[in-house]
């Protein structure tokens, strides 16, 4: 089968592998309908994440139907012919973690658990796609995809939704309605969002629904900021404006009450020579990660408030400001996101038309052309938000 | 992980390591106080570099009487094994170099040195050569005590988890028979009995005579608080050859046996909890994942892949 693998730094190739076979006995096979490029793959691309192996398949954005269940899956769940979305986080349903809906904590799914254990002081859950430290699990940029613990992981598709507008259950959905969750909001409150991707523009989605009154979209990219403002969004290019006075200004000088980082460990900053000096950090691996949206958020965040951090974040970061953190009784909330918690209520929320996952679909490609979809999202080409790949 | 090489006090006691304390002492003294009168005894004259030489190995010698009297510790024995050698070094030059007065003398102090350098190459390798190796690991298991318990008491299928068991076979009520891979390539094999059961709570065993490798285990099983299933605590001790030196040897060639503990706990929890050991198209081989980096590319296995991963 054809499937999109990782080559080596800022490369990627579509090669023809093996199609998937059962390794557990709760396995399903997938054949894939539809798979996307999310913001993290680039972090891959951009090898930032340490563990990726050439001929790695990415992805773990996907959905499809189900051709051969293993002989652990009983009662149909899922059953051969049903048409299913994935959850990027790998759950086995049964360890204390899952038991708590952290489900992209699971102490069971990752094979190389010691060594994430060695990253992060305690082992996360196995991911699709996402380099050996998440488990070596093959991605779903592909024809086919093995689902671990597939009575876990598959949410069964029953209505006759299209692929559009479901498959952002499998990640970005749910990460952008679990930041604005996790601001825990209050009626009148004005949420601003770090970020004008796709993640960040379900986040901006999801913090209206839960009753923000005024939703603040900070990015440097014109046509990003453009969507969010087609959304009735006020928005912020720090290109050319520096963003606390524009935030405290926005709000009566108080700062917003609850701030969304949906950028993660690779922004950039509108001043040259702060950026400059996380990247050369960056090089010589005395940080690895560059915080600008998060340092931006904590000091920006009115007093009491919340910020929640939903960009992805790989390793150590510097000039943390725990000052203002601390002094201003600020909550620091954050997880990669529980995506099964998340799918089920925002299938119904899909469903009732409060949300519409395909605004952010720029594009739509063949599989074969995915290299093409992830050098124009990477470098913004063509006013690129989602790559949607069709196998 | 706790190494423990034997300790000071059963050192303290040993009559070997006492006598090549005494010995050095007893050398010592002579060399520092009376250099000169101890060369001319050995017959290689007193001109200064000898007088020299020799108060240096009387210093060398005190020092060790120290130390094996005062705090034994086998490198104190390496270390008389390492004066052995200087000594025999400058015992053979003397000899080559020598003018004909005293050389019965020379020869003398020569053997007698090489007599002594064997009792202390016997006494640094039977002093170091076994040392025992406990490794502790903890996990929790989501899973009630006597599921969890009953689960472990089922020998055969500890090498489900073991990355290093090849196979357990239960040969009677309390005693069974273990195979595990050693490190470079090595099978070891032992005959196991179990030292107590107490339901739901504990287990312990031991190797018997006779075992390639002498070692012991327990496994505790306590109820977690707050309802959260249980808390299982391994000790695992080993008996190993070779000593310090062999474990970094086997660290170096990949083997960190207290990281391996610590996925082998991993791995029971998995099957308490899933049933079964999970794997990736990275590491399909389940409980041999470690042993695996780098790994297989994550992405599907080819047949002949598969049928080894599974096999």
């Amino acid at each position: 089968m054809k499937a999109n693998c990782w080559t080596g730094r800022n490369s990627v190739e579509v090669q023809d592998v093996p199609e998937p076979s059962i390794l557990n006995s709760r396995d399903a096979i997938v054949r894939i309908t539809s798979t996307a490029i999310c913001g993290s793959d680039l972090h891959l691309l951009d090898g930032y994440v340490p563990t990726m192996e050439k001929g790695d398949i990415m992805g773990h954005e996907f959905m499809g139907e189900v051709v051969e269940v293993g002989s652990g899956i009983s009662d149909g769940k899922p059953r051969v012919g049903d048409r299913v979305v994935v959850p990027f986080p790998i759950a086995c349903g049964a360890c204390a973690s899952c038991h708590a809906e952290l489900y992209s904590c699971c102490e069971n799914t990752n094979p190389n658990a010691g060594i994430s254990e060695k990253f992060f002081g305690h082992p996360t859950a196995g991911i699709y796609g996402y380099s050996h430290l998440t488990g070596g699990f093959a991605g779903g940029q592909a024809e086919y995809a093995r689902v671990v613990f597939a009575d876990v992981n598959a949410l069964k598709i029953e209505s006759d939704l299209t692929d559009e507008q479901v498959l952002f259950l499998s990640d970005i959905l749910p990460t952008g309605y679990m930041g604005a969750e996790m601001c825990d909001i209050q009626e009148g409150e004005v949420v601003a969002v770090w970020g004008a991707g796709p993640v960040g523009q379900f986040a901006m989605d999801s913090a209206r629904v839960l009753g923000a009154e005024k939703v603040i979209a900070i990015d440097k990219e014109t046509y990003r900021l453009e969507m969010a403002a087609a959304q009735g969004y006020t928005t912020i290019n720090f290109e050319d404006t520096d963003v606390r006075s524009a935030l405290l200004e926005l709000t009566g000088g108080r700062g917003p009450d609850k701030c969304i980082d949906a950028v993660g460990m690779e922004a950039t900053h509108g001043a040259s020579h702060v950026h400059l000096y996380d990247r050369a950090k960056q090089a010589v691996r005395s940080e690895t990660d560059r915080p600008h949206a998060l340092r931006q958020a904590i000091m920006s965040c009115r007093s009491g408030g919340v910020v929640s951090v939903i960009g992805v974040y790989g390793g150590m970061i510097d000039k943390f400001p725990a000052g203002a953190w601390m002094n201003r009784s600020l909550t620091l909330r954050t997880g990669q996101c529980h995506v099964q918690k998340y799918m089920k209520p925002l299938l119904g929320l899909i469903e009732q038309g409060k949300i519409d996952p395909t605004r952010v679909i720029t594009h739509r490609l063949p599989l074969t052309e995915a290299p093409t979809g992830y050098d124009l999202f990477k470098n913004k080409k063509d006013r690129c938000e989602k790559v949607v790949l069709k196998p | 992980m706790k190494t423990d090489i034997h300790s000071t006090s059963r050192l303290r006691r040993d009559p070997l390591v006492r006598g090549l304390g005494w010995a050095s002492a007893l050398l010592g003294v002579p060399q520092v106080v009376a250099p000169a009168g101890f060369a001319r005894a050995l017959g290689v004259g007193d001109a200064f570099r000898h007088r020299s030489a020799t108060t240096a190995v009387g210093v060398r010698e005190l020092a060790a009487a120290t130390g094996l009297l005062g705090r034994p510790h086998p490198a104190w024995l390496w270390g008389r094994v390492g004066g052995d050698l200087m000594d025999l070094t400058m015992l053979t030059r003397a000899l080559k170099h020598h003018n004909g007065r005293g050389l019965g003398r020379t020869v003398a102090a020569t053997a007698a040195v090489t007599a002594i350098t064997a009792t202390d190459v016997y006494a640094a390798v039977t002093r170091t050569r076994r040392s025992a190796m406990e490794l502790t690991a903890a996990t929790t298991v989501s899973r009630p005590p006597d599921e969890v318990y009953a689960l472990w008491k089922d020998l055969e299928r500890l090498p489900d988890f073991m990355a290093h068991l090849e196979e357990v076979r239960v040969t009677g009520p309390r005693t069974s028979h273990w195979r595990a891979s050693a490190p470079f390539g090595k099978t070891v094999e032992w005959d196991a009995e179990t030292t107590q059961e107490v339901t739901d709570r504990l287990i312990t065993w031991r190797s018997v005579d006779g075992a390639d490798i002498d070692n012991s285990g327990e496994v505790r099983f306590e109820p977690a608080p707050g309802g959260r299933g249980t808390e299982i605590r391994v000790t695992l001790r080993y008996d190993l050859p070779g000593g310090a030196l062999g474990q970094a040897a086997a660290r170096y060639f990949g083997e960190e046996p207290h990281q391996q503990l610590d996925d082998d706990l991993r791995r029971f929890k998995q099957i308490a909890e899933t049933g079964e050991v999970v794997r990736s198209e990275g590491a399909p081989g389940g409980k041999r994942a470690r042993g695996e980096f780098p790994q297989h590319p994550a992405r599907p296995l080819t047949e002949g892949e598969l049928k080894e991963a599974l096999a």
